[in-house]
């Protein structure tokens, strides 16, 4: 990952009409002469198959194949990139499939200038430039049957995989392609109007779904090759320890261990198959030289992060002066934990390094950055590096990261066969990836009729972009992640005042679904009840007074609260809360329900979500997006930390780290505005406000304010 | 040599008898449907069924089922119940990533087995060991429910 692509993404966050403008600009239709020989060699014998550009190709059958360089982790990308070319190209959704595309300049995302998934980019991404695909395809299709027929292209019309004429010719795609095939690719396609859409708006159901429920979806983990050795890994226990000595005997006096091969993330074992890799793993005998975080303690960093808000901070954003004068003043400290991101399927990687090639089976985000990091670790050039993205079982922003396929492709290239690489739970448990910790002070003021005067926030935390990678300075001192869901807060406060102050306490980081907003929006929402309260003013209205000038903002938290029922008579012992957000060009509010056990324990009944993300590609993955990102809020909210003593950390697989289950699970209604704006992300804007409006129900419930997580 | 029967096809398996149930079937016989989450028994991805009953294959180890009939994810398709339910799951567009899915169809085929018309409070009890991280739970109760109804039309 590069500094250009973290410029990128906040650009694109910045201004998201001028964004979408630069990509339709910058877009050409990369025309390549490998897909179509990839398209002749997999229609053998009939050489005649039609890819007008990487993102698609067609069979003389009519068999419609859509080549998405994005990675399926759930959020149904397939779905959305196969629809969106199929729309323009007027494809017969039946004879629609998908195929993951290999590494390529062509598939790399127009918001991150890589081929990489995360962010929720996928469709601000690619609404503009995979409808153009479709639609260069369709109006190529329709020249090539004009030209058959002898009449004018204008007189021709598609639907559903077939070119109409004049007195009632027909032909279907399969048909043209040879003719279509042997015509120039427009530069400037005319896409259709919205209200002609007929694929894009509508709920069909997944590509995906067949094969997710018989077993035959194809995980990193399921990756099987000729000579292929499983690797289990002792693993560094501390971020920076070092190997002081390694005792294989016992390891390697385990039959059918193959090999004990050193990296400098570790010692892996090989065998064929996991179960003796992981004994032959357990067998091994290695000390480690901590380093300086070997004293890391949960207590210690609480404490640096709370100092760390005592004290000035890098100014975020300044507007009028919080130091006016106010008639009652509300103080709030806020902290959120370290969390893991436990995918279903642990961190694995098959790696082959041979002679002059390399070749990686990943579950990852990150396709394009791993070829280069391949051939930098094996010192081939990038295009003998092939990169093959299989399904992903969960990404969450964790696949971002490299480190199974840097070790895996360490490992092969140490042993000289093909390796597969797989993390127990408690490897990728203990991997060091997290959600940083933050500590935020509040103070607001009211004057003495209850309006709210000023605010003041002083954010703490680790900075994750220069954890990332993204840069080594903070500009002007300032880490946008760790500010975000509250520096670019919509309420209109007159005096306004965020601060960030960067406190490092050595624990490794990374980008967890909706990265800052996933604590940030939890503390402002939380804190701005709180102020709501000490105003006297219902939780909806006080939040509505500040939003006259955010149409959006004020529009989701209309809707979930209408459709709550807010301010409506609940059953005995159940409380509403509600909380709102703005992110990742999209806007969501949700109202929880929520009653307290006789332990005193929440239980959450309901969440009312209303999202307006503008036009909608496929309505019914927008609603599992959304429940799916309540769930992970709401599943860190109850249950979820990472604690470090002595620099190890504490927690190591679901037992110790437990997660929402099915007798916990709301019932979730999804609510979406109708719009016609650009499309907003969808994977991530569901997730920040789950928490928030849960412990704003707790508040009404017990009059008890939650100010540190898991509740 | 531990001889058991997969999905109704015998097979003799040259694993050390300790070996769990789940690594025999994906590396040894490549029945890779049933997945690895925990390892431990806590998250229900590993979930088959042995003489009809569910386990986790993680913890079991091919000793323990030796000579018994194993029934994996694969194998859904040829009973009435597994087929109910795949189709459900479709209808229904349940799995995200999918990675757990293998263990929730398996999970919900020995509910459905033992209780044709599961109550919410039913499904919460047979489902609750089973771990989605995507937040897939509310599609899963509507699935089985859906499966329920199409096995009692």
């Amino acid at each position: 990952m590069s500094t250009n692509a973290f410029t990128t993404r906040r650009d694109f966050l910045k201004g998201s009409a001028a964004a979408t403008g630069a990509l339709v600009i910058g877009f050409t239709l990369p025309v390549s002469s490998r897909f179509a020989q990839a398209a002749a060699a997999a229609m053998p014998g009939q050489a005649t198959g039609f890819a007008p550009n990487a993102f698609l190709r067609i069979a003389p059958d009519g068999q419609v194949t859509v080549i998405c360089g994005l990675s399926e982790m759930g959020q149904g990308v397939h779905m959305g990139i196969a629809s969106l070319v199929a729309e323009e190209l007027d494809a017969d959704w039946k004879s629609v499939k998908l195929e993951q595309a290999p590494v390529d300049k062509a598939y790399n995302n127009p918001l991150f200038g890589m081929q990489a998934t995360g962010g929720s980019t996928a469709i601000r991404g690619h609404y503009e430039p995979m409808r153009m695909a479709g639609a260069a395809a369709r109006e190529m299709l329709v020249a090539a049957a004009a030209g058959k027929w002898g009449v004018d292209a204008a007189a021709c019309r598609t639907q559903e995989g077939r070119v109409m004429g004049p007195d009632g010719k027909s032909a279907g795609y399969g048909e043209l392609v040879a003719a279509a095939s042997k015509l120039p690719v427009p530069q400037n396609p005319s896409l259709k109007d919205p209200r002609d859409f007929r694929i894009l708006g509508k709920g069909l159901t997944r590509i995906d779904t067949p094969a997710k429920v018989d077993g035959s979806a194809g995980f990193g983990i399921d990756v099987q090759l000729p000579g292929l050795l499983t690797a289990v890994m002792v693993h560094a226990p501390v971020p920076g320890a070092t190997i002081v000595s390694v005792d294989d005997a016992a390891a390697k006096a385990i039959p059918g261990v193959k090999q004990v091969v050193q990296i400098p993330q570790g010692v892996a074992v090989l065998a064929e198959g996991y179960w003796i890799a992981l004994k032959g793993r357990d067998a091994l005998v290695v000390k480690w030289d901590d380093g300086p975080l070997g004293s890391l303690s949960s207590a210690d960093i609480s404490k640096l992060l709370h100092e760390a808000t005592k004290k000035p901070g890098a100014v975020a954003r300044n507007e009028g002066d919080v130091s006016v004068a106010v008639a009652k003043t509300v103080e709030a400290v806020y902290e959120a934990p370290y969390l893991a991101h436990a995918c279903m399927e642990p961190m694995n990687c098959t790696a082959w390094v041979s002679a002059g090639k390399a070749e990686v089976w990943a579950p990852t985000q990150a396709p394009g950055p791993n070829q280069g990091i391949v051939a930098q670790l094996t010192g081939l050039p990038p295009e003998k590096v092939q990169v093959h993205t299989t399904y992903l079982g969960g990404g969450f922003g964790r696949r971002f990261a490299p480190d199974f396929i840097i070790a895996s492709t360490l490992i092969s290239k140490a042993a000289g066969v093909p390796v597969k690489l797989v993390y127990t739970r408690e490897d990728d448990m203990r991997a060091w990836f997290y959600r940083p910790a933050s500590v935020t002070r509040f103070t607001a003021g009211l004057d003495a009729a209850g309006n709210p005067v000023s605010l003041t926030a002083r954010v703490a935390s680790p900075a994750l972009s220069i954890a990332a990678g993204f840069t080594k300075e903070l500009p002007k001192g300032v880490d946008e992640f760790a500010i975000e869901g509250i520096g670019d807060m919509l309420y209109a406060f007159p005096n306004l005042r965020v601060e960030y102050a960067q406190a490092e306490p050595g624990v490794p980081l990374w980008f967890w679904r909706s990265v800052g907003h996933s604590q940030n929006v939890y503390f402002i929402e939380a804190f701005i009840d709180e102020v709501a309260a000490a105003a006297g003013k219902d939780p909806v209205e006080f939040r509505r007074s500040l939003l006259s000038k955010q149409p959006r903002l004020r529009g989701v938290l209309d809707l979930a609260a209408q459709k709550a029922g807010w301010g409506s008579p609940l059953p005995q012992g159940v409380h509403r809360g509600v909380a709102i957000t703005n992110c990742f060009g999209s806007f969501v509010a949700q109202v929880a329900e929520v009653s307290m056990d006789a332990s005193g324990k929440p239980r959450v009944h309901r969440i009312v979500a209303a999202v307006d993300c503008g036009r909608t590609v496929n309505p019914d993955v927008i609603h599992r997006q959304v429940e799916g990102a309540i769930v992970y809020g709401l599943s860190a909210a109850l249950h979820e930390k990472i604690t470090f003593q002595n620099g190890r950390v504490e927690q190591s697989n679901f037992n110790d780290y437990p997660m929402l289950r099915m007798d916990e699970m709301p019932r979730v209604e999804v609510h979406i505005v109708p719009s016609t704006e650009a499309p907003g992300g969808i994977g991530e804007p569901g997730l920040p406000p789950a928490t928030p409006a849960v412990v704003n129900a707790i508040f009404a419930a017990t009059g008890k304010r939650v100010r540190t997580l898991p509740i | 040599m531990i001889s058991l029967s997969i999905n109704g096809k015998t097979v003799q398996l040259s694993a050390t008898p300790d070996t769990p149930l789940l690594w025999a079937l994906r590396d040894e016989l490549g029945y890779t449907g049933t997945k690895f989450g925990c390892g431990i028994s806590v998250c229900g991805a590993c979930t088959v069924h042995v003489d009809g009953k569910p386990i986790r294959a993680c913890v079991t180890t091919i000793e323990a089922v030796a000579g018994k009939q194993v029934t994996t994810i694969e194998a859904m398709d040829a009973n009435r119940i597994g087929q109910a339910l795949q189709a459900a799951w479709i209808r229904n567009d349940v799995p995200q990533c999918g990675y757990c899915q293998s263990g929730q169809i398996m999970s919900a085929a020995a509910l459905l087995a033992q209780n044709p018309k599961p109550n919410d409070t039913d499904i919460d009890e047979a489902m609750r060991r089973t771990l989605c991280r995507c937040g897939t739970y509310n599609r899963i109760r509507a699935a089985i429910k859906d499966a329920a109804a199409t096995l009692g039309a």
